[in-house]
């Protein structure tokens, strides 16, 4: 379906607020296996100053898509299809020189895990100032003067001593603070935050959190946050897009998304997960089953297999015919507005009390 | 209204009245830190675990939270006596198994198992299901009715997988299949107390409902206890009838459920708390804002008197020269006890004005 509306809607969706945009893109590995299809046809757009929350569990395609926005990928392995247009720039057929002048510059990246992230070998000061100097021609001084300014502005004491230190001196919570830091450097217009938090302990996450908030009203950037803690989602993004064996399933504006979800696979997210406030003696609900191989997914609608409302579709559209998913507000779910509007009400609602 | 209603074994809020299973008392474990040359010597210590206090009753499930490094992890490794205490006591069922000989350990070990965290590494891959199901009733010399086999496919099935998978190897199973399995291991000698350490941490969110719902089914149905070693405050609270909070090798506030959820007396509580990330709904209520500054200090140079006080909002001379003992406070109920000078007021909604003490955050907040 995505792929018959693609020709003729994607120049139009990306109006002037959309700063990136992402259409029907495709990623493939090949592998010994077989080829493993990480993304299948996803579409998103992301406005200025703004953050696109992407959910979704390990497997589901939501970092492969940014290392692909980023031009990150092993060209040799990977077939990328589709379009991503940053700021008027088409990314997928841009040459690594194209790319190499935007990454760092316009649009940068926080990872996981800041110790893998870091060179061990470089002291945190000097990895800060490369990018910098490279991009903006800034001689050492000036390259020293905003990584200090930098540091300091994301809570490092005693910046100018711990300039010459390296990771291994920094404690978790600081070397992603540096992390954070060095991908505001050159002042991006896209910042990409990977599961930003997901290695640091939670009083630590709710500073970082803040932080990167507070940050983004200040410098006015655009990000995209991936992670699978919804509770995190809700506090850190505007928009929602939940994916699933590498689509898109469900989008919307977070507070949409999260308290009126319209697919199965967000209800059961949402009432697998429990709460502070919630009912202790009531049972959590799981979804039944795993998350599908993405080397043979699923025919028609990936999550049927583990889906308890496929019965309520008349015949089998859910095993033969992928759902699409609309513009805007949408769910990708054979499912009539109506039905999912009572299901959720009558079934899925009087859980997450 | 005590929340544990529901439980079917007979007791208490407290674990006071109920049978006490297993009790901890000034547990300490040091590692020791070698440096110098050419002699080593020992500069230092880890000080990993320093004197904490704990019971566990009959069929009662007790949770630790704290965040990493805070010593909840060697605290269950020293209960199943995987590590030697440096000092303490830890008395099981009556029995003082501090420093009990393998051989006098060998009936209590069967009786104390242990989950581990990741499904991945705590399965030989060399082993099918069944052997590794089977190899703890081998190594007690134990012959169940029917034999072992049809035990292990009994236990198989209480978990919930196929008991025709019996010869599969652990690499055909997914993170959470892999996780029953390892449930089925722990149950298989019938224990009386299970160490759970972050048993779901590693899994999907998907998949972690499906592990602890199992878990539950398995406390309740089998009336084991547990020791839940968790760092998700949500999971902990949906699992535990009481709740013990760490920080920094000590035991900082413990107390049942609703106290420590509802009525949390220790600053650093309130801060974890509010630390949680939650899914906001239209009914839920503002819950108060605390940012702590900086990282968990370290264990090898811990602060004098409260361990906290370095990151605490309220620490005043007295927290550097005394230490707080942990006792019960006036207005708490019974065994709700709390190690602070200058405790919080108990409850967890929003305040008039936020904590928040990370100098970054404050000023970027000050120019709004």
């Amino acid at each position: 379906m995505t792929t018959l509306t693609k020709t003729s809607d994607a120049p139009a969706p990306t109006g002037p607020e959309s700063f990136l945009s992402v259409r029907d893109l495709k990623v493939q590995f090949s592998t010994e296996d077989g080829i493993v299809k990480a993304v299948d046809g996803l579409s998103f757009d992301v406005e200025r100053g703004k953050t696109l929350g992407i959910v979704g569990e390990s497997g589901s395609g939501k970092s492969v898509t940014n290392l692909t926005i980023l031009g990150l990928h092993n060209p040799r392995t990977t077939t990328v299809d589709g379009e991503i247009v940053l700021d008027g720039k088409e990314l997928v057929t841009a040459t690594e020189k194209e790319l190499e002048k935007l990454r760092g510059n316009n649009m940068a990246m926080i990872f996981q895990d800041p110790l893998t992230a870091l060179s061990p070998y470089y002291t945190v000061g000097r990895q800060l100032s490369e990018p910098f100097m490279k991009h903006n021609g800034a001689s050492k001084k000036e390259a020293k003067d905003r990584a200090v300014q930098m540091l300091e502005k994301v809570g490092i004491p005693q910046p100018e001593m711990r300039f010459d230190d390296y990771p291994h001196q920094f404690s978790g919570g600081m070397r992603q603070r540096a992390m954070i830091a060095m991908a505001l450097m050159c002042d991006p217009d896209l910042l990409i935050a990977d599961e930003p938090t997901t290695a640091l302990d939670v009083t630590v996450q709710a500073q970082i959190l803040d932080l990167l908030k507070d940050l983004q009203q200040e410098f006015g950037t655009a990000i995209i946050f991936i992670t699978h803690d919804l509770g995190v989602i809700s506090n850190m993004a505007d928009d929602l897009l939940v994916m699933y064996a590498g689509r898109a399933v469900e989008r919307g504006s977070v507070r949409d998304v999260l308290r009126s979800p319209m697919h199965p696979y967000s209800w059961g997210l949402l009432s697998s997960m429990p709460r502070l406030d919630g009912n202790i003696h009531e049972e959590l609900t799981p979804i039944p089953g795993t998350p599908p191989s993405l080397l043979n997914p699923p025919s028609g609608c990936p999550f049927h297999p583990r889906c308890a409302f496929k019965d309520e579709v008349e015949g089998s559209r859910c095993t033969d015919e992928r759902p699409s998913l609309a513009e805007g507000r949408a769910a990708a779910c054979h499912l009539t507005a109506e039905q999912k509007q009572t299901i959720f009400i009558d079934q899925i609602q009087p859980r997450l009390r | 209204m005590s929340d544990n209603l529901t439980l079917p074994a007979p007791q208490g809020s407290t674990g006071k009245s109920a049978e006490t299973l297993l009790e901890v008392e000034g547990l300490t474990k040091h590692f020791p830190i070698y440096g110098g040359f050419p002699i080593k010597r020992k500069v230092g210590a880890v000080q990993a675990v320093d004197g904490i206090d704990l019971t566990v009753g009959v069929a009662e499930s007790v949770g630790l939270v704290g965040e990493s490094g805070c010593g909840k992890s060697t605290t269950g490794r020293l209960i199943t006596r995987l590590l030697e205490p440096t000092a303490g006591k830890i008395t099981y069922a009556g029995r003082d198994i501090t420093h009990a000989s393998r051989r006098q350990l060998a009936p209590v070990r069967s009786e104390i198992q242990m989950i581990f965290q990741d499904p991945y590494s705590s399965l030989n891959p060399r082993q099918t299901v069944g052997s590794i199901i089977k190899s703890p009733m081998e190594v007690n010399g134990i012959e169940p009715d029917g034999g072992r086999e049809k035990r292990v496919r009994e236990l198989l099935e209480l978990v919930g997988l196929n008991p025709e998978h019996y010869n599969r190897f652990p690499h055909e199973f997914s993170g959470g299949q892999r996780q029953r399995i390892g449930v089925a291991r722990a149950l298989a000698l019938n224990p009386k107390l299970i160490v759970a350490d972050e048993p779901v941490s590693a899994l999907d969110v998907s998949i972690q409902a499906q592990v602890v719902n199992l878990l539950q089914k398995v406390q309740q149905e089998l009336g084991i206890a547990f020791l839940f070693i968790a760092h998700d405050l949500a999971i902990v609270r949906h699992f535990s009838h009481r709740v013990a909070v760490m920080y920094l090798g000590k035991v900082v506030e413990v107390g049942d459920r609703d106290s420590i959820y509802n009525r949390p007396r220790h600053p650093y509580t309130h801060a974890l708390l509010s630390a949680v990330p939650e899914v906001a709904t239209e009914d839920s209520e503002d819950r108060e804002r605390i940012r702590l500054a900086g990282d968990v200090p370290s264990p090898i140079h811990p602060p004098s008197g409260c361990r906290f006080r370095t990151r605490c909002w309220k620490a005043q001379d007295k927290c550097a020269s005394q230490e707080p003992p942990l006792i019960q406070l006036s207005g708490n109920r019974e065994g709700h006890l709390t190690a602070c000078h200058f405790p919080e007021e108990p409850t967890t909604e929003a305040r008039d004005e936020d904590v928040v003490m990370d100098p970054a955050l404050k000023a970027l907040e000050a120019q709004d």
